[in-house]
């Protein structure tokens, strides 16, 4: 629901509120309140609306190895990354050390989340915007450029969900990865044939990056900020070590010291600093800090757009998303192509112990974070979860002002306004049922 | 024929069925977009209507954890048709009612979240407060099931 409350009797004076109930085109429920006094923002608060579901003190007690299967209803978008995030944490308990072909598996399953995922959110949330209109079903069928995107858009996102099925049995909540492998395998022949489908979708992917790097949207963050993010050498978004636009190298087991929770009291969920910096993690950050280790051949056709990194243009978030669609098409085809033969092994069989696991991997919008303390019986005793919006909410709100700022100096219109924070919000793709799982918080 | 109004409502959950309808969309969008209305869903548009709208079907997912979620509901039982509910948390209340089943001490680590956003006491399936005319089950919502009603809300169209 979108509630903009004019007061006509004071908008000439430039004194007027901003309230946006429910912002829509995005996963799950943010509202935004901006307060304008005589021309000047006077408070702004984004806040995430989503009711809790209190996931972390759900699992306490629970044993390590059906946390997966618990902390995967925490998102439907990205659900597979937090079942791949919490395995890694508990097999990093448990020194499980899983096997190539489960890692092979694991990341032709990501590659489907990130191939429908970021096709979610750039043709349907962020496409609309481009072409200023409502919805993508409003796209009109008789102009052959939005018949095509329209079109494009589900055959994408098609793909991507077909890729996740078959090695998951599921692209929402996979029910077959389980720590230490897989409890029932995809076929040789049903992951070659996606093949074909996925070399059909790739024009559409390089036409989308050609779209969003010509997009004028544009706003440079003024606040200083890090960006961090895992770096693996294949860009597979589960394995490596965490590197930061300062320069630094951590390993995933002490990002929990870097990252410190801030508390925001109107907001159901938390934000989060990076050693006291304000910090964006996501799609840009990934790009920025690995693009060397993209697929060969995504960085041949997208050399030019690449040369548009590093940037603090954050809308070009969109476009790092579109980025990594490509290359996760063409890691896909390659992984499928040198695929010989699937062994049929049984998932290796978890030694409960006392034991405290930490999991890294890279979500679709970001560095996602499992820390779980496990007793002598296997069962968690404390478990902790933090998620990539949490990360980028501060810096989020911070350049939404700075927007709302810039605007109003230049006279700009409430309509004008929302439009523009809008647009942004969404090219920041917040996923509020992640950051809205939640962690205990305190009041002071 | 008159296209079939229908709205698509989330409360608490973690919106699952709503990816799985988007995922639908690959496959059906060009025979639904010529049949459906998509009067509200927050997922696919910018809803500027100021209030729900009257609807032929509303699909409702997730959970209801607070009075505003309660109302919201009511209002839009008297706007639809038929009330659809899709997916555990809607049909069951669970895993997104899993705080109902909480020990004391897990109680007391959640209380000041609750007492803050006027959280109800218990966290309640559709059913607890509105007339739901079908459910959808599973985690995300069985697909096959969707796929047969929807089928039927189409061929019952006048």
């Amino acid at each position: 629901m979108h509630d903009s409350n004019f007061d006509l009797g004071d908008i000439t004076k430039g004194t007027y509120a901003i309230k946006l109930d429910e912002i829509s085109k995005i996963e799950g429920a943010a509202s935004l309140d901006i307060q304008i006094t005589q021309g000047k923002v006077t408070n702004l608060k984004f806040s995430i609306s989503e009711w809790k579901r209190f996931y972390t003190q759900a699992i306490q007690g629970k044993p390590a190895t059906v946390v997966p299967t618990l902390v995967s209803r925490i998102c439907g978008t990205c659900s597979n990354a937090h079942l791949l995030a919490s395995i890694k944490a508990v097999e990093n308990a448990y020194q499980i050390t899983p096997s190539d072909q489960t890692m092979l598996l694991r990341k032709l399953l990501y590659h489907g989340l990130i191939i429908r995922d970021h096709a979610l959110h750039l043709y349907i949330f962020a496409l609309p915007d481009v072409f200023k209109k409502n919805s993508i079903l409003d796209f009109d069928m008789e102009n052959p450029v939005e018949h095509e995107f329209l079109d494009d858009a589900f055959a994408v996102k098609e793909v991507g969900n077909q890729l996740s099925i078959v090695v998951g049995g599921r692209s929402v909540h996979a029910p077959t990865p389980v720590v230490g492998g897989f409890m029932k395998l995809p076929s040789v022949n049903d992951l070659k044939k996606l093949i074909p489908v996925l070399v059909g979708i790739r024009p559409k992917i390089v036409k989308l990056i050609d779209l969003f790097a010509k997009t004028p949207f544009f706003h440079e963050v003024q606040a200083p900020f890090v960006f961090t993010s895992l770096v693996s050498t294949d860009f597979s978004y589960l394995q490596g070590t965490i590197h930061t636009s300062k320069g630094q190298i951590i390993e995933e087991k002490s990002m929990g010291d870097h990252l410190k929770a801030v508390v925001i009291p109107y907001s159901h969920a938390r934000g989060f600093n990076f050693d006291g910096d304000l910090m964006m993690v996501g799609a840009i950050a990934r790009l920025i800090l690995g693009a060397q280790y993209l697929h060969p051949k995504t960085k041949e056709t997208s050399a030019a757009y690449l040369k548009l990194f590093p940037t603090k243009n954050l809308f070009y978030n969109n476009l790092a998303q579109a980025i990594e669609i490509l290359h996760s098409i063409d890691q896909s085809i390659e992984l499928i192509e040198n695929l010989k033969e699937i062994s049929p092994e049984a998932p290796i069989k978890p030694q409960p112990k006392e034991s405290v696991g930490v999991g890294l991997i890279e979500a679709p919008r970001g560095s996602l974070y499992y820390k779980l303390d496990i007793d002598q019986k296997g069962l968690v005793i404390k478990g902790e979860i933090v998620v990539p919006t949490g990360q980028n909410q501060v810096i989020m709100e911070r350049a939404i002002r700075e927007i709302v700022e810039d605007l109003l100096t230049k006279n700009a219109m409430k309509e004008k306004i929302i439009y523009e924070v809008e647009k942004f919000i969404r090219a920041f793709d917040p996923c509020m049922s992640c950051a809205s799982h939640f962690l205990k918080v305190n009041w002071s | 024929m008159k296209k079939l109004r229908i709205g698509w409502f989330t409360f608490t959950c973690c919106e699952d069925s709503t990816i799985l309808f988007t995922e639908l969309l690959n496959t059906h969008y060009k025979e639904w977009l010529s049949h459906l209305e998509f009067v509200h869903a927050r997922i696919l548009r910018k809803d500027d209507t100021q209030e729900i709208q009257q609807m032929d079907v509303a699909f409702v997912e997730g959970a209801i954890s607070s009075d505003e979620q309660e109302n919201k509901l009511k209002k839009i039982r008297e706007k639809a048709t038929t009330l659809v509910a899709i997916g555990s948390c809607a049909v069951t209340g669970s895993p997104s009612a899993q705080r109902n089943y909480f020990n004391e001490s897990q109680k007391e680590e959640i209380r000041q979240v609750l007492e803050k956003f006027k959280y109800k006491e218990k966290v309640l399936k559709l059913a607890d407060i509105v007339t739901v005319d079908a459910s959808i089950p599973g985690c995300p919502m069985n697909e096959t099931m969707f796929l047969e009603i929807m089928e039927k809300f189409l061929h019952a169209r006048q």
